[in-house]
């Protein structure tokens, strides 16, 4: 089962890096929104919050992939013909789904190393991370923990035609309330439940404190418990939509 | 005459139609909407987070730059569909007058883009405490309308670049958050390197806004008209743009027979 979660997250994270329209998502799009906080944090003078705003926009574009990429990966496999092929094998389908969903996430990280890198070259940001080697492990968790939630995104979105429509939907209010640029004591006191169940905020709060002070620790924890939640939801999602397509002959039906 | 008329609204609105064959209409208004509003949420807070400049100033900035969602999305994909859903050859196969067939398409969006810049302000009203003078909303409304005429031009240009290049949905999006950069939407174009204060000022939404967020200060028309003026002249200058290259791609394409091909 490694192997076959190996070759899928690396077959998955090539085929990615060969759209252009993920190329957009991971990497242009977060330099621009970077772009945006770097001049707005100039224009009000708030000192030190450049590398807060490159971590923030990095994690922005790692949620964009995800939620792209994840959110229509059922219907992906299914215009291109692969999905009968991938429920008749004899791998579970959820094994098979999981590479594609953490691959999603994976090419995210293109949106830190583009962030930071931009940030470093035109805007002088200091890349002084206070702890590096936490900085180092929180990262990966981050991807995984969103990779699984892009699991859950699959397997509920498979059930909107309009899936697309609705990830764009999606974009601002979880960057919104998960505090990825904006501080979530800035928000309604009720975001802040919402954004308890949401990996990007434990992941967020994981790789600010270890990029610029603070406790690490519980932000991993909370990604990894989140991350099992997630691959329980998924697992069972995953299994009733195939259940219902074997059952209904629905499974090449968009 | 009449038959240019005819082409123009009922083309115009048939083009418009056709979106609905890979949206749903309910969808389509929620995302056309609910995108928009989000965005003024987040930069909205984001502002207030980096200080510098009052609510007034990004929710302004963004609620007209929403309009784009339609001015630029909508634009290309009343043009490009066309080549994409093979429906181009038979469209130019027609005698139909170009100039009512190219910016027939335009209208519908401009109407679609005013209606999200207007759901963004109310929005802003409801949620943020945005309340300017009711004596400057007819002025406001004016220089919307001019700014988002304006940027539909854009995305007929981009349409236009569509009759040739293989992905000019790439095109959009980049143009949709470039918008956002170089426009005075979240920074003041003053604020910016004097390269990028170039560009802003050369494309439309830029003079827009500003007109915009002076008009809610509390300025006149008389005020803020060279600033429309300069807005509705580089709009101009960008839809005889588009309307040339979908000349030139439609000539072109008769005489290599490669209006459709990839």
């Amino acid at each position: 089962m490694a192997r076959l979660l190996a070759i899928g997250w690396l077959f998955h994270l090539k085929n990615l890096t060969n759209s252009l329209f993920f190329v957009l998502i991971s990497v242009l799009q977060p330099v621009i929104f970077a772009t945006i906080a770097f001049f707005m944090f100039d224009a009000g003078r708030r000192s030190g919050g450049l590398l807060y705003a490159a971590l923030g926009a990095g994690l922005m574009g790692i949620w964009s992939s995800t939620l792209f990429g994840s959110g229509g990966a059922i219907q992906w496999q299914r215009w291109q013909g692969t999905l009968e092929i991938i429920v008749a094998a004899p791998a579970r389908f959820l094994w098979v789904m999981l590479p594609l969903t953490v691959s999603t996430a994976s090419i995210g990280l293109y949106s830190i190393v583009a962030t930071l890198f931009w940030g470093r070259v035109f805007f002088g940001v200091p890349l002084d991370f206070e702890q590096p080697w936490l900085f180092a492990l929180a990262l990966p968790v981050t991807v995984l923990s969103l990779g699984l939630l892009g699991l859950v995104l699959a397997s509920t979105f498979v059930l909107y035609r309009q899936a697309s429509a609705f990830s764009n939907l999606l974009e601002y209010p979880i960057w919104l309330v998960t505090g990825l640029l904006v501080p979530l004591s800035l928000l309604p006191g009720w975001v802040e439940p919402l954004s308890w169940v949401l990996a990007p905020t434990w992941g967020m709060e994981a790789v600010r404190n270890a990029a610029l002070g603070g406790e690490v620790w519980p932000g991993i924890g909370m990604c990894v418990l989140l991350g099992a939640v997630y691959l329980a939801l998924g697992s069972v999602l995953m299994q009733n939509f195939e259940r219902l397509a074997r059952q209904r002959a629905t499974l090449s039906l968009t | 005459m009449t038959a240019a008329l005819r082409v123009f609204f009922v083309g115009g609105g048939i083009s418009y139609r056709a979106l609905f064959n890979w949206i749903s209409p309910g969808m389509y208004v929620t995302t056309m909407l609910g995108s928009p509003l989000f965005q003024i949420l987040f930069f909205t807070y984001l502002g207030r987070y980096a200080g510098g400049q009052g609510d007034d100033f990004f929710i302004v900035g963004n609620a007209v730059q929403v309009s784009a969602m339609a001015g630029i999305y909508g634009m290309v994909m009343g043009i490009a569909n066309e080549r994409q859903f093979g429906t181009l050859s038979p469209l130019l196969a027609t005698p139909a007058n170009r100039l009512a067939v190219f910016a027939g398409r335009g209208l519908p969006f401009i109407v679609n883009g005013l209606v999200v810049s207007t759901f963004g302000f109310l929005s802003a009203w409801a949620l943020l405490d945005f309340s300017p003078d009711p004596a400057v909303l007819p002025t406001l409304a004016f220089v919307v309308t001019v700014t988002v005429v304006s940027c539909t031009a854009l995305g007929a240009l981009i349409g236009s670049i569509g009759l040739r290049a293989r992905d000019v949905f790439f095109a959009a999006n980049l143009v949709y958050f470039l918008l956002l950069l170089f426009c005075g939407v979240n920074v003041d174009v003053s604020d910016l390197p004097g390269w990028m204060e170039a560009v802003g000022r050369a494309i439309p939404l830029t003079h827009g806004i500003e007109a915009a967020r002076r008009v809610v200060a509390g300025e006149t028309l008389g005020d803020v008209g060279g600033l429309v003026a300069t807005e509705a002249i580089i709009g101009a200058l960008y839809a005889v743009a588009a309307y040339a290259l979908f000349r030139l791609f439609e000539a072109e394409g008769r005489r290599r027979a490669s209006l459709e091909t990839y």
